[in-house]
């Protein structure tokens, strides 16, 4: 790999294009969720239950993939967000409201707010050097938010893996198998977690979860 | 149902999360358009099919997303050993109480 890196020269800028509508060009934005009127369930639906569930949407999914043993890039990483990428597999780093989810031992999960993936990506492009991808798929899938008392008794129905606090601590992420489809699941907390999950998925999970969580209750939340 | 370790995750997980690629060691010829017909079928189509040890190439599928390999015995379905892309088995067939690194 490092022979590659030596050999590649930068050829060109890549295109970095703002995915989201200009101030005042009446597009409005959709989550996956959309449809599922969240709002309107978390007033309307059970104030009470074991299981809470709020989709964070619309943020900006930025996927990095670059060489975990190229010290210029990981300083490059930590210049643009102020946090270093978690080499340590399955581990995860927050920091205010900019995560960063390790995917592979090349590849990264960046979560930001939607509103300044632009600004972050094109800072990127003027930071990062070498050989690296950066792909911004914020359309492609959105975060759901579970806590409460009975959360991994419903993760235990979704997905093989194991969720007991020395198996699954705080800070922890896994890409599994969910419900027949798969996510992206970190443990933010003791009781709390949050799922990756692709668009095209998101209303079959969503039915799947509201099916799953209903002998705990479910409380939805915006 | 068993659990298979991935080498890039770090831990064991389903074997749902995995899927088989077939034969590990192949080497693509360098030259493909110096091989015979001969030559460049057996590299594409010819696989050992063995009763006993095998060297396998698997994926991480639902996981990581990356390539591994695993030494199987296709009998029992033991698994042997795993080791990483670029790496050689230390369990081959003849040797088989090898069980280190
Ligand atoms: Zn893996």
């Amino acid at each position: 790999m490092s022979d590659l890196e030596s050999n590649v020269e930068v050829v060109a800028k890549a295109a970095v294009m703002n995915q989201l509508p200009a101030d005042g060009s009446g597009v409005r934005a959709e989550s996956p969720l959309f449809h599922a009127e969240l709002e309107v369930l978390a007033k309307q639906g059970p104030q009470q239950g074991g299981v809470h569930l709020r989709e964070n949407k619309l943020q900006g999914h930025l996927t990095l993939r670059c060489n975990q043993n190229n010290p210029d890039q990981l300083a490059a990483v930590e210049t643009v967000l102020g946090l270093a990428l978690p080499i340590q597999p399955l581990t995860a780093v927050v920091k205010g409201d900019i995560s960063i989810r390790w995917m592979s031992p090349d590849e990264w999960l960046i979560v930001v707010p939607g509103e300044q993936t632009f600004d972050i990506e094109s800072c990127f492009r003027d930071v990062m050097t070498g050989h690296y991808s950066l792909v911004n798929g914020s359309g492609g899938q959105t975060i759901i938010e579970l806590w409460g008392p009975d959360v991994v008794s419903l993760l235990k129905k979704c997905t093989p893996i194991d969720f007991h606090p020395t198996q699954f601590p705080v800070g922890k992420v896994v890409s599994s198998i969910f419900a027949k489809s798969g996510a992206v699941i970190s443990r933010t907390g003791e009781d709390r977690f949050e799922l990756v999950i692709r668009r095209s998925f998101a209303d079959y999970l969503w039915l799947w979860l509201q099916d799953a969580s209903r002998e705990y209750g479910l409380v939805i939340e915006v | 149902m068993f659990y298979i370790y991935c080498p890039h995750c770090g831990e064991h997980r389903e074997e749902e999360e995995f899927h088989a690629k077939g034969q590990a060691h192949i080497v693509r010829p360098i030259d493909p358009a110096a091989c015979d017909d001969k030559a460049w079928g057996e590299y594409l189509f010819f696989r050992k099919n063995p009763r006993g040890l095998h060297h396998e190439l698997w994926i991480h599928a639902a996981g990581c997303r990356k390539f591994f390999n695993m030494t199987r015995d296709t009998v029992t379905y033991e698994i042997k050993e795993i080791y990483k892309i670029g790496e050689q088995p230390s369990v081959v067939a003849g040797n088989k109480l090898a069980g280190n690194k």
